[in-house]
């Protein structure tokens, strides 16, 4: 069995445990400026502190341990330390060449660390989801409020810089295409595009059932709307990347369980695809820190379950390994949301 | 447990589902946002008041519609940037956003850039088999990794299915290309199953609705999950005027498509009746004619229609309009521009009337009144309306020698109330199809047209205008060096005390330049027309009586908000600075890249270009353009609306071409060279074929628009090696030589119809030989390409390596250079092209231009530069600031400081 047939064999005899967030991870090491510099970049002239991306090539032990810690605390998949991966993210560190080098780097050392996991235990093989974030752009939305027809970035810048990101991270060993926070789907959409384009290239199935690299999706409720901050209803979001044979879709970050609720059951009721939901330790404090803490969000998860929402669970902003593994063990008691296809008539 | 009806229903998305569920039995689309469909929109987006043309946008999704059909096929558009405008401005707005759109295009180019826009599921509107499988794949394979839908036209390699059995053919084998090949989604296929004039009165034209319906309930039997499409309107078109008939028809017609199986289409509601409060009698004489119930449905539904209709002219067959009142002879051959009778009749007029110039204010008039209201209504075509005035022309032609000469006792100094128009080409410009077509079309009006031909000094106009009392001037011109002289005209007219209207029109005349440049120069009336059609609206309000005060007024007031309001823009609008921008050039990656030496260098001479051949390399799409036809060749020959006119036009035109090349009417000469260059920052110095440096430099400007990350500030030197010795050429070509004594030969007969016709064909040629010489380079003369195989569409659509762009345009617009490029390849002495003082070429059918090999070379527009790029290009070029700022005005960010025109 290879890894994609071993994964859709897992995500039918349970709900898959995706891992927390890296970058609350990352802040308990308290690292410097020197921490985040190789040997080459000594001398770059920009600051590079909080650049977390760079630290698969400067302090590549740091990522391995945050990565085991959440494969402790039983996640399945864990994502790489790729989120602001693509050249379009690095350059504002003056990075944009190193791009490829980050999720290559990432994707390898996040595959040392489970395929090490999948080796102690074989019946819980453990996946490497290869973290493609949003930018830092938006393709549908104008930054100038005075000239709306402006844009900071094209679609064709975008799908460029996705392309090489996707290169890096297929390179480096990930199992699975993780195309997440998406707060405007113009950028999801050109994500998608380049995922097609090196699929082809390489002769990659698109369709993870034919052994193609499954592809998951994940946007962002960004408020109370109920919408992407492009505008977007959930449903609309749905339709626009169904075009892709996605392994899930799902939401991820903004939100808290509780308010990620209503927005789920859309996907549960609609999506021919696996549903997922990493939802952040509730919502921000007024110091822009989460203070949900493990078992309270596990409580509100718990209410998906029942329901039989979601496919995929997680964690984002100010999660833990502790809220992980407090997710893991609710999932535990639950079947994962079934999917019947109902064949109708052609209307 | 979930149920998911996957991929069993068409689902699409604007910011909102639109979900096609049983409960939908139709999805309109809204038709208003599609510059070839709505004229008001086709202005707005001309103009760029894209602001107004978001307000018709939001009409149409408050009126109901569930898709919004977008489309910017328009000769005069940059397409491309248009529809990315407008998309992009459409998703600022949520309420219109809120549903999906729909892509419409015939270019494939304007089709990806709409998709780069759209962040929700929309529909690609459309595909078909038309140039073969391959294509055709292609295109549906790239729409499906942007996540559309598409509509796929019943369209093959042979053309439009006008059959039932065709239509169902090409749906299938498209459906089993789409699904088996490309795995499409079969919900997201949307068949348009051409939607064809009935009551035509043509016998293959009787089943056009049933096979329509036939065929839409096949396709929804046959081919699971596809929907069906089209536009409604085409089914009526026959009754165009009579919008009751119209309205009835789209009603009847929707109502049974629907029961057949229609999805979606493009209806205008307000051209809707409700099918239930159709007359019955009406509904009858419809319903016969869609299922083709008897032979005589046409007839009938016909004779119903006049009743309905007042005004209706019923159209006389064959020769029978011979036995009519002269009169109506007259008005009968203008119309229909038959030249056969125009003598004989017109003698029996002068009989009948006892005065020539009765004729002329009577009957020719009278009928060349119906002509421009037709023509007004849109209900006559460009080439048939110089058709009728070549007749007219004859007939006048015939009655002058009748005419009462000054002393005669009948002679009147007024000639009755005929205005005058004079009209020319400014100094300098030597192109005249464009005002030729107007001095037609308002010939056509009732106006007396003093045409002074091309290349007309400022004095000239002015004196001719005085000496025959002209009601307006109008000026022509293509090239960008005559809006400049242009503004010197209305100057001069202002320091000399005229105060006739003066009009601007031609190719590289704008509203803004208009108002912002010409109008502060004369206190008189100017008015920027936009084409030929609306010359005469525009004329009759500044001459007439009642409304040429009010109507001044209210120009001068429109132009001076314009230049408000561009003076704001000037402002907004982002630029970096000359150093920033040149530190921003097209990357290339030249420690990989090793120029390729021509295998020819230096100056090869082509004295006789075979027109034959170059008759394989025509570019069919603009000589459509120059006749008023929009729409792409071939496709324009099946369109609906003006196909007969444009497939009659193209047969002229290829009779004439026959006897252009096979009476040697037409010469071609070219010359092309190649030459070692060294680049020096944006200059671009000459070497001999030693390597030694010459004379001869380019100068070349580089773009200073604000750049989004990652898009580079281009120059053309960018594709040039920064260090190394490297290669381009020039090229000039012509294929005018001998076009002057047939044109005489027309001029005579008064037949301005072969006249433009061969001014046309001679400019096509004259592309087609730059075409030919290009590939010639490519494979040949410098080598770089020499297993380059393709087509004359991939040619047209620019498809190879390397370009050849022309100084005077977007990216190198500045036409002084030219001179050089002549100098340089020895033009004047190898071609006999020579150019005005204002660089343009004569004979007027010749193009020029820089060949530039490298892969990465595209063609780009300048845009605006700055003051500081200005300076510096003065500097390299060895001229004055001020002679560089009016070379290049039309390109200037700022206003220069006020100069004294030397002339």
């Amino acid at each position: 069995m290879n890894r994609s047939e071993l994964l859709i064999q897992s995500s039918k005899e349970r709900i898959l445990i995706l891992d927390g967030a890296m970058g609350t991870m990352i802040q308990r090491y308290k690292l410097s400026e020197e921490d985040f510099r190789t040997e080459a970049l000594k001398d770059h002239p920009k600051s590079l502190k909080g650049n977390n991306d760079l630290l698969s090539l400067s302090r590549p032990e740091i990522i391995k341990a945050i990565h085991a810690a959440y494969l402790d605390a039983g996640a399945d998949i864990v994502e790489t330390n790729t989120f602001s991966g693509t050249t379009i993210a690095q350059e504002d560190y003056g990075l944009a060449h190193l791009a490829y080098a980050i999720n290559f780097e990432s994707a390898k050392i996040a595959r040392e660390v489970t395929d090490a996991y999948t080796e102690k235990n074989p019946a819980k093989p453990r996946f490497v989801a290869g973290a493609i974030g949003p930018t830092n752009r938006t393709a549908s939305i104008s930054p100038d409020v005075n000239d709306p027809g402006y844009r900071a970035i094209t679609f064709d810048q975008l799908s460029e810089a996705y392309q090489e990101q996707v290169q890096g991270l297929l390179d480096g060993g990930a199992d699975i295409l993780l195309v997440e926070t998406i707060f405007d789907t113009l950028n999801a959409k050109a994500a998608l595009f380049a995922i097609q384009e090196v699929f082809e290239q390489r002769g990659i199935p698109l369709n993870p059932e034919e052994g193609g690299v499954p592809v998951m999706i994940s946007g962002t409720i960004t408020d109370a709307s109920g919408r992407t901050l492009s505008g977007q209803t959930t449903e609309a979001f749905l339709i626009s990347v169904s075009h892709v044979p996605l392994f899930s879709i799902g939401l991820n970050c903004a939100l808290g369980a509780k308010e990620l609720r209503p927005y789920l059951k859309v996907l549960s009721d609609n999506a021919p695809f696996l549903v997922s939901a990493y939802p952040n330790a509730g919502l921000p404090n007024e110091f822009g820190q989460y203070d949900q803490d493990a078992d309270e969000m596990a409580g509100q998860i718990e209410d998906f379950l029942k329901e039989g929402f979601v496919n995929i669970l997680g964690g984002c902003c100010g999660t833990t390994p502790e809220h992980i593994a407090a997710i893991a063990k609710a999932a535990s008691k639950y079947r994962p949301r079934a999917v019947e296809f109902e064949s109708i008539g052609d209307e | 447990m979930s149920k998911i009806q996957k991929h069993k229903t068409l689902k699409l998305s604007g910011l909102e589902p639109l979900v096609f569920t049983p409960e939908i039995n139709f999805v309109n689309v809204g038709e208003r946002t599609n510059v070839t469909g709505s004229k008001k929109f086709a202005r707005l987006i001309l103009n760029g008041q894209y602001d107004e043309a978001l307000e018709v946008a939001l009409d149409q999704v408050r009126g109901g519609a569930q898709v919004l059909d977008v489309c910017m096929d328009e000769g005069m558009l940059d397409g491309v940037a248009a529809m990315t405008k407008f998309l992009n401005l459409i998703a600022s707005e949520p309420e219109i956003s809120r549903i999906p759109i729909m892509i419409d295009s015939s270019r494939w180019e304007i089709i990806l850039a709409g998709l780069k826009c759209v962040q929700g599921k929309g529909i690609v509107n459309s595909i078909s088999l038309k140039n073969g499988e391959e294509e055709f794949i292609q295109q549906a394979k790239t729409i499906k990794k942007f996540g559309a839908a598409v509509v796929v036209m019943a369209f093959d390699e042979q053309g439009q299915a006008d059959t039932y059995q065709r239509r169902v053919d090409i749906c299938k084998r498209s459906y089993d290309i789409l699904v088996q090949q490309v795995k499409f989604n079969p919900q997201d296929i949307i068949f348009d199953p051409n939607i064809f004039p009935v009551a035509t009165g043509m016998d293959e034209h009787r089943k056009n609705a049933l096979d329509f319906f036939h065929a839409t309930q096949w396709i929804k039997q046959n081919l699971p999950g596809a929907k069906v499409s089209g536009g409604v309107s085409n089914v009526s078109f026959s009754f165009r005027g009579n919008d009751t008939v119209r309205e009835a028809m789209h009603a009847a017609f929707l109502y049974h498509a629907i029961r057949y199986g229609m999805d979606m289409g493009i209806v205008n509601p307000s051209m809707l009746e409700v099918y239930d409060d159709i007359p019955k009698d009406l509904l009858q004489k419809v319903e016969d004619v869609f299922f083709d119930r008897h032979e005589n449905a046409t007839e009938e539904l016909l004779e119903f229609a006049e009743t309905v209709k007042k005004a209706g002219k019923k159209e006389v067959a064959s020769e029978a309009w011979r036995e009519e009142e002269v009169e109506k002879r007259i008005e009968h051959a203008l119309v229909k521009g038959i030249i056969d009778y125009v003598i004989e009749d017109t003698e029996e007029a002068r009989l009948k009337y006892q005065s020539p110039l009765k004729v002329i204010e009577g009957p020719l008039m009278d009928g060349m009144n119906v002509v421009g209201d037709l023509f007004g209504e849109g209900k006559m075509f460009l080439p048939q309306v110089v058709k009728s005035a070549r007749v007219m022309k004859k007939s006048v032609a015939y009655l002058e020698p009748f005419m009462p000469k000054a002393g005669d006792l009948d002679y009147n100094e007024e000639q009755g109330s005929i205005k005058k128009i004079l009209l020319a080409t400014v100094k300098g410009d030597v192109h005249d199809i464009g005002k030729n077509i107007v001095g037609v079309v308002l010939a056509c009006n009732s106006y007396q047209i003093i045409d002074l031909g091309v290349m007309v000094d400022a004095q000239t106009i002015i004196n001719e205008a005085v000496k025959n009392k002209v009601d307006i001037i109008g000026l022509s011109g293509l090239i960008t060096p005559s809006l400049d002289e242009m503004v010197y005209v209305a100057s001069e007219m202002e320091r000399q005390g005229l105060k006739i209207p003066l009009l601007i029109g031609g190719a590289t005349t704008s509203r803004i330049h208009t108002a912002v440049k010409i109008d502060p120069a004369y206190s008189g009336t100017v008015i920027h027309v936009t084409d030929a059609s609306k010359s005469v609206p525009i004329a009759g309000e500044a001459i007439s009586e009642e409304t040429r005060e009010a109507y001044h007024y209210q120009i001068k007031e429109t132009y001076r908000q314009l230049r408000v309001e561009h003076e704001a823009k000037q402002q907004v609008k982002q630029m970096v600075s000359y150093e920033e921008a040149k530190n921003n050039p097209v990357y290339i990656d030249w420690e990989n890249y090793n120029p390729v030496k021509p295998k020819v260098l230096g100056l090869t001479e082509l004295q006789e270009l075979d027109l034959e051949v170059l008759r394989n390399y025509i570019d069919w799409t603009p000589f459509f353009s120059t006749w008023m036809l929009s729409g792409k060749y071939p496709k324009i020959l099946d369109d609906p609306q003006i196909g007969t006119e444009a497939r009659k036009l193209f047969d002229d035109a290829n009779k004439m071409l026959d006897s252009v090349i096979s009476e040697g009417w037409l010469q071609a000469k070219a010359v092309v060279g190649l030459f070692p260059v060294q680049r020096n920052a944006d200059d671009v110095h000459v070497l001999d074929l030693e390597f030694k440096e010459t004379d001869f430099s380019f100068h070349f400007l580089r773009q200073q628009g604000k750049k989004g990350k990652g898009v580079p500030n281009r120059s053309l030197v960018d594709y040039l090696h920064p260090h190394q010795t490297d290669y381009m050429g020039g090229f000039a070509v012509t294929a005018g030589w001998g076009i002057e004594s047939k044109l005489e030969e027309y001029k005579k007969n008064h037949d301005d119809y072969h006249d433009i016709m061969l001014k046309a064909l001679a400019d096509r040629l004259a592309e087609a030989g730059a075409e030919y010489l290009h590939e010639l380079v490519r494979k040949d003369l410098w080598g770089y390409a020499y297993s380059e195989n393709l087509h004359n569409d991939e040619l047209i659509k620019e498809a190879y390596q390397g370009i050849r762009p022309a100084p005077g345009y977007p990216a190198c617009p500045e036409h002084s250079e030219k001179k050089t490029l002549f100098d340089l390849l020895q033009v004047e002495k190898l071609t006999g092209i020579s150019l005005t003082d204002s660089f343009a070429m004569y004979p007027t059918s010749s193009v020029s231009g820089f060949y530039f090999a490298h892969p990465e070379s595209k063609y780009f527009g300048l845009g605006k530069i700055g003051e500081d790029q200005v300076g510096d290009y003065a500097q390299r070029k060895g001229i004055s600031q001020a002679q560089a700022e009016r070379w290049l005005s039309p390109n200037l960010a700022y206003n220069p400081s006020l100069t004294v025109q030397e002339n």
